[in-house]
């Protein structure tokens, strides 16, 4: 989509700060996340593991940002920051303004509801429970006291995922790429601030990839600011700008230069594929982290 | 998150997991219905008692000879029954408490009449017996004044005598002879039942004392004296009174102990209850052990449960549930659980006593208050062993949760 958006931010050597000029900083749209000298240390008995040493990432509204790394990279745990689930040891982070580190258990919690959607590799629905029940839960748990007909909301996210028709399923009863449609509609329910996807594709076919990210294409065109967390490099190649993480630190972070359209691939896909056996090019995808 | 919701989800989840949920609450049920059959079965035997020792009479006082005995010595010197028919006319004459006082002299003769002959006790009473012991006719008339004083040879008799000489015509203005003697039978009484010992009050035959005297025996001395008051109240200031009469009577100094003994029926009641109560607690005691059992067996399944789900509760987690939300739910989900339970149970409870009722013809009696005490036991049950699992669930790190296999 439009490269405006995509982050001015210079990629720079590990554990070194990011810099950015503070008068163009007013022009740009807002920082939706801001991680400032971020450093988590994991302990076990006398053991230390520095999982992120010295993060400094800031994300604005409307970007579409792959965070890359290999296993043990450090990726999981700065997705779990960045998704309210931990707090760093050292260093801020503020989520759309507000000041992550050091709060509780509780307004995490909070948080989590009211700023944050997340779609998992798993798909992570509740089985045996209805696709619309599934997502209408977070309006359940939504503690701002407005009044919504949460039913109403439920359907309206299904149906922008295109599965308004299938609400009554259970997840048993829908494929794995209708799985995690119903995820990001129970991700979209409550109008988040950020989508957080951790590796979205890992437990689907490269077509059904290909449709997730078409759908993560067209959210982000809508105007939402998506996370997606993957180790594939094609499913990176549909981003606006791709962090890569190594050992704890941000080794580059670039925009992505001939950035893929989704929703075209897909229709070259379903000109070659025979209509019996889908084909597309990489079949490496299938690994899990 | 809403109650309602809270309850829909618990709702669910016992749904999802049918036989499993059944069997857990199958352990409350039993409990619960256990329990209510045992004080069922309890309330029954009290109440049962309580009517045995009511049909003596209302607000009775028993005079017997003797003094208790203390620490398995008999006290009193001349220990012999030296209760006598003066000692009732003194007490009727002199006491100011009393509604009646009757001597009741026992003997044991062949009746003769009707249809054949029947040997019954025969008790030799005054015309305020009928009105102490609460005992109505069901035909004729009770004795009279003139009965009394004139010594005059009639006959109530009691319904298992009258049944057994006139099985099928009101024996009364018959003849009947008790051993050589003939008398008129003036009324027959109404059906009293058994004691609490088992005896059947109805096999009796009753003649005035002084008749009894007279023609019977010579009875100097008697089995019993029984007197009643009007109110329950009265009946310490009454047995105070009796006492000084008596202890005049038989020319007792001061600080020589009695030679006889004053009980009212309230005492005797108070003892006979208090036994059955213990027995009905023991029960109940021994019953609520199988209801601990089953909240074990709650524990246990929602223990299994927060294991099961803990991904589910990641999943709550990371979407925004808070511990709090997540303890709610498992908590009300035991709760539920052990509710219906406790439901069911006291339906299968009150179902059992009936049967129990039906089956052996004991008296049983489930009085509310055991009802709400149970079902809130079992809800309370589901609380306490329902609240470490929630704990548990609740205290789950959300990342490891998501990530448990």
């Amino acid at each position: 989509m439009n490269t405006t958006l995509q982050a001015p931010i210079a990629a720079v050597k590990s554990g070194a700060s990011t810099s950015y000029n503070s008068v163009t900083d007013s022009l740009l749209p807002k920082a939706v996340i801001q991680l400032h000298e971020v450093q988590k240390v994991y302990r076990s008995g006398a053991n230390e593991v520095q999982a992120l040493r010295h993060v400094d990432l800031t994300i604005r509204k409307g970007e579409l940002v792959a965070i890359m790394g290999a296993s043990g990279s450090g990726k999981s745990t700065l997705m779990n920051i960045l998704g309210c689930l931990d707090v760093p040891t050292r260093g801020s982070y503020l989520l759309d303004g507000i000041r992550v580190d050091g709060l509780s258990r509780d307004a995490l919690a909070d948080l989590r509801n009211q700023k944050l959607g997340f779609i998992f590799q798993g798909f992570n629905l509740l089985a045996r429970t209805s696709a619309v029940d599934n997502v209408e839960l977070p309006l359940l748990y939504d503690r701002s006291g407005i009044k919504r007909d949460s039913r109403a909301l439920a359907m309206h996210a299904l149906q922008r995922v295109g599965l308004a028709d299938r609400y009554e399923h259970q997840p048993s009863e829908l494929s794995g790429g209708q799985q995690q449609r119903v995820a990001i509609a129970r991700a979209l329910v409550t109008e988040p601030t950020l989508l957080l996807a951790d590796e979205p594709t890992g437990n689907l076919d490269s077509r059904t990839s290909v449709e997730v990210m078409a759908l993560f294409q067209e959210l982000n065109e809508a105007g939402i600011t998506i996370v997606v967390v993957t180790h594939e490099p094609d499913i990176a190649s549909y981003a606006t700008r791709v962090v890569e993480v190594r050992d704890g630190r941000i080794l580059r972070d670039h925009p992505v230069e001939n950035r893929r359209n989704a929703a075209a691939d897909l229709v070259v896909l379903d000109a070659s594929a025979r209509p019996d056996e889908p084909e597309y090019s990489s079949e490496s995808l299938v690994e899990v982290s | 998150m809403k109650q309602s919701t809270l309850l829909r989800l618990a709702g669910q989840s016992i749904v999802k997991n049918k036989m499993r949920t059944g069997l857990t609450m199958l352990g409350i049920v039993i409990g619960v219905a256990a329990v209510i059959v045992m004080v069922a079965v309890g309330q029954g035997a009290q109440s049962t008692i309580r009517k045995q020792i009511n049909s003596l009479g209302t607000n009775l006082i028993m005079i017997t000879p003797g003094t208790t005995s203390q620490g398995g010595v008999s006290q009193g010197a001349q220990t012999f029954n030296r209760l006598s028919v003066a000692d009732a006319e003194k007490i009727k004459a002199e006491a100011t408490t009393l509604a009646g006082v009757s001597p009741v002299i026992n003997t044991r003769t062949q009746v003769i009449g009707g249809s054949g002959n029947w040997r019954a006790p025969v008790a030799g009473v005054s015309t305020d017996y009928t009105t102490i012991r609460d005992w109505d006719v069901t035909s004729g008339e009770v004795f009279t004044d003139l009965d009394q004083t004139s010594a005059r040879k009639v006959v109530l008799l009691g319904s298992t005598v009258a049944r057994n000489l006139f099985p099928d015509e009101d024996p009364v203005g018959s003849q009947v002879q008790l051993g050589s003697v003939p008398f008129t039978v003036i009324g027959v009484l109404a059906t009293k039942g058994q004691t609490a010992s088992g005896s059947d009050q109805d096999d009796v035959v009753l003649v005035p004392y002084t008749t009894a005297q007279a023609r019977l025996s010579g009875f100097a001395f008697l089995g019993q004296i029984i007197a009643s008051t009007t109110n329950a109240s009265d009946l310490p200031a009454a047995q105070d009174e009796i006492t000084a009469i008596m202890h005049e009577s038989h020319n007792l100094g001061d600080g020589v102990p009695d030679d006889f003994t004053v009980r009212n029926q309230n005492d005797l009641a108070a003892t006979a209850t208090s036994t059955t109560q213990v027995m009905s607690w023991l029960l109940a005691a021994i019953a609520s052990v199988s209801l601990v059992v089953g909240g074990i067996g709650i524990m246990n399944i929602m223990l299994v449960s927060v294991t099961e789900r803990t991904r589910e509760i990641g999943i709550r987690m990371a979407i925004g549930a808070r511990g709090s939300d997540v303890l709610t739910q498992f908590l009300v989900e035991s709760i539920v659980m052990s509710l219906l339970g406790g439901i069911i149970g006291v339906a299968i409870g009150l179902g059992g006593a009936m049967a129990l009722a039906h089956f052996t013809g004991w008296t049983t009696a489930t009085p509310p208050i055991a009802v709400a005490v149970a079902v809130g036991f079992s809800a309370a049950v589901g609380v306490f062993f329902g609240y470490y699992p929630a704990r548990k669930a609740a205290a789950l790190n959300p990342i490891q949760a998501l990530r448990y296999e």
